[in-house]
């Protein structure tokens, strides 16, 4: 199951790890992505920090690391194609995986109904 | 995340087009006081893009016009008053075509920058929508006496720019295939009148269009139902121009910087210069025209980053890699379509100006390479 924040970012946590991205909203928004900046392996982050920066055509735009812990992959291929943030933008254009602190941390944030009504 | 917010205001002015581009699915954005369309659905990315291989519509209504007419009937009158407060050669304008116009102010740096035509009995104006009101009172100031100043910012204007832009107007009014760059001529277009120049902000070849409000979105209308012409947002207007070395007043140009250092000696003719037939006498000219013998101390560059980074306008530049102040600033920047990667322009020292040096950007803490780059960064395509 997902987990939204506030901030338009995605979560799918499968052991202890989460998968993030942005939302599709989030993608549309923005427009279509030229740069993307991902944290290396190894990076930790408190909740809020700043993890990524994506660049459209024209503006760059911060994403914030959903939850602390620490980075455990970044996905290269969107900083090679960075338009894959807009056409998939929860399935191949995933930003890192992070390995929380706390896996109840994740217990605060949004469903995707939760989610649907904010942006709504 | 932090996507841009649609912040459209209700106590914004709005142009003749403001319903169509609600309408057209437009995201809407404060520019200059106006409510303005800063993309619609088709983004930024292929609004550029468009632009360079069809046409693109803008709705750059919320800029000044203004009409000048000398009391003593001569066309001449009204351009040699003009003369006292820009350093162009606007008597040297003939009838039928427009030049590109700076206001400068006493210490050499640019109050704006406008396109001035040659009507025949009278001198029309286009000047930037943030700096209008202030164009107006320095017009009305340095020439009531000698002639009547008409501003007309209720008219529509409308750019059409792009190859696709000569065959999408003249199915409407067939003359304007015969204009060439910088010509300005009345023509009726679908039974509206409208001053129509050749000419743009996008490097491209087009038209700017001027119509009565009550007119305006009935021209748009049609020039959309050509199968070539899209609506185009201030985004792509904005990497349009920036691809083709245009400044931005306000980003590349403002009070602090001369003609000269902006690297616009070219708009400067030589009836203005020392030893011209009208030299002097224009706001800053001791500053501006002695700075055409010593050369200035900085200059606006092309810079082309070297990595995938865009670099936007306020980085700082560096001569180095690590330590060190910083030798000049980004003015403008960002990712350019058509150049398929960031492009950007900025004022570096003169010693440093060539192209091919290699300074470096602060970004996000880090110092990108970044080169100077020969300006336009794409070929214009302008019908001469």
């Amino acid at each position: 199951m997902l987990k939204f924040t506030e901030d338009h970012e995605w979560l799918k946590i499968e052991n202890g790890v989460a998968t993030v991205g942005i939302t599709a909203h989030a993608a549309e928004q923005l427009g279509d992505l030229v740069f993307v900046e991902l944290p290396e392996a190894g990076a930790k982050f408190d909740k809020g920090g700043d993890a990524s920066t994506v660049e459209s055509v024209k503006a760059a735009s911060d994403v914030y690391c959903p939850l602390a812990g620490e980075i455990v992959e970044s996905n290269q291929a969107i900083v090679d194609d960075p338009s894959l943030v807009n056409s998939d933008p929860t399935g191949e254009g995933w930003f890192f995986k992070l390995k929380l602190d706390n896996v109840s941390d994740a217990d605060a944030l949004m469903d995707e109904t939760a989610y649907q009504a904010m942006i709504d | 995340m932090d996507p841009i917010s649609d912040n459209s205001n209700a106590e914004l002015s709005k142009t003749p087009l403001h319903s169509l581009h609600l309408e057209l699915g437009a995201r809407m954005m404060a520019f200059a006081g106006y409510d303005m369309p800063i993309q619609y659905p088709l983004g930024v990315m292929k609004e550029h893009l468009h632009t360079r291989a069809g046409a693109g519509l803008f709705d750059v209504s919320h800029m000044g016009q203004i009409l000048i007419r000398a009391k003593s009937g001569d066309q001449r009158d009204a351009a040699l008053a003009l003369e006292a407060i820009t350093p162009v050669a606007v008597a040297g304008v003939g009838e039928g075509r427009q030049r590109y116009g700076l206001f400068t102010n006493e210490a050499g740096g640019l109050e704006d920058d406008f396109m001035v035509a040659n009507r025949g009995d009278h001198l029309y104006l286009v000047v930037n929508a943030a700096c209008k009101h202030e164009d107006l009172a320095r017009i009305e100031a340095a020439l009531s006496a000698t002639c009547e100043i008409e501003a007309q910012f209720d008219r529509g204007l409308i750019a059409l720019q792009g190859p696709a832009a000569e065959s999408a107007l003249s199915a409407l009014a067939p003359q304007a295939a015969e204009m060439k760059f910088m010509d300005v001529r009345e023509l009726t277009i679908d039974g509206a009148r409208a001053i129509v120049s050749r000419s743009g902000y996008s490097g491209e070849d087009g038209y700017e269009i001027s119509l009565d409000a009550m007119d305006t979105d009935r021209i748009a209308r049609a020039l959309l139902a050509d199968d070539s012409v899209e609506a185009i947002g201030l985004g792509a207007r904005d990497s349009l121009r920036l691809e083709a070395g245009l400044c931005l007043y306000g980003n590349d140009i403002d009070q602090t910087t001369t003609p000269v250092e902006a690297n616009l000696k070219w708009a400067i003719q030589k009836a203005r210069r020392t030893g011209g037939d009208r030299e002097g006498g224009f706001p800053g000219a001791d500053v501006i025209l002695k700075q055409f013998e010593t050369g200035p101390e900085r200059l606006r560059v092309g810079l082309q980053p070297a990595g995938k980074a865009p670099v936007r306008a306020g980085a700082e530049l560096f001569s180095a890699e690590s330590g060190g102040s910083p030798v000049g600033t980004v003015t403008s920047g960002g990712f350019g379509p058509s150049a398929g990667g960031p492009v950007a322009m900025g004022y570096v020292p003169t010693a440093l100006s060539d192209v091919g040096t290699t300074l470096f950007a602060e970004v996000r803490g880090k110092r990108l390479p970044i080169t100077v780059a020969a300006l336009p960064f794409v070929q214009p395509t302008y019908k001469r």
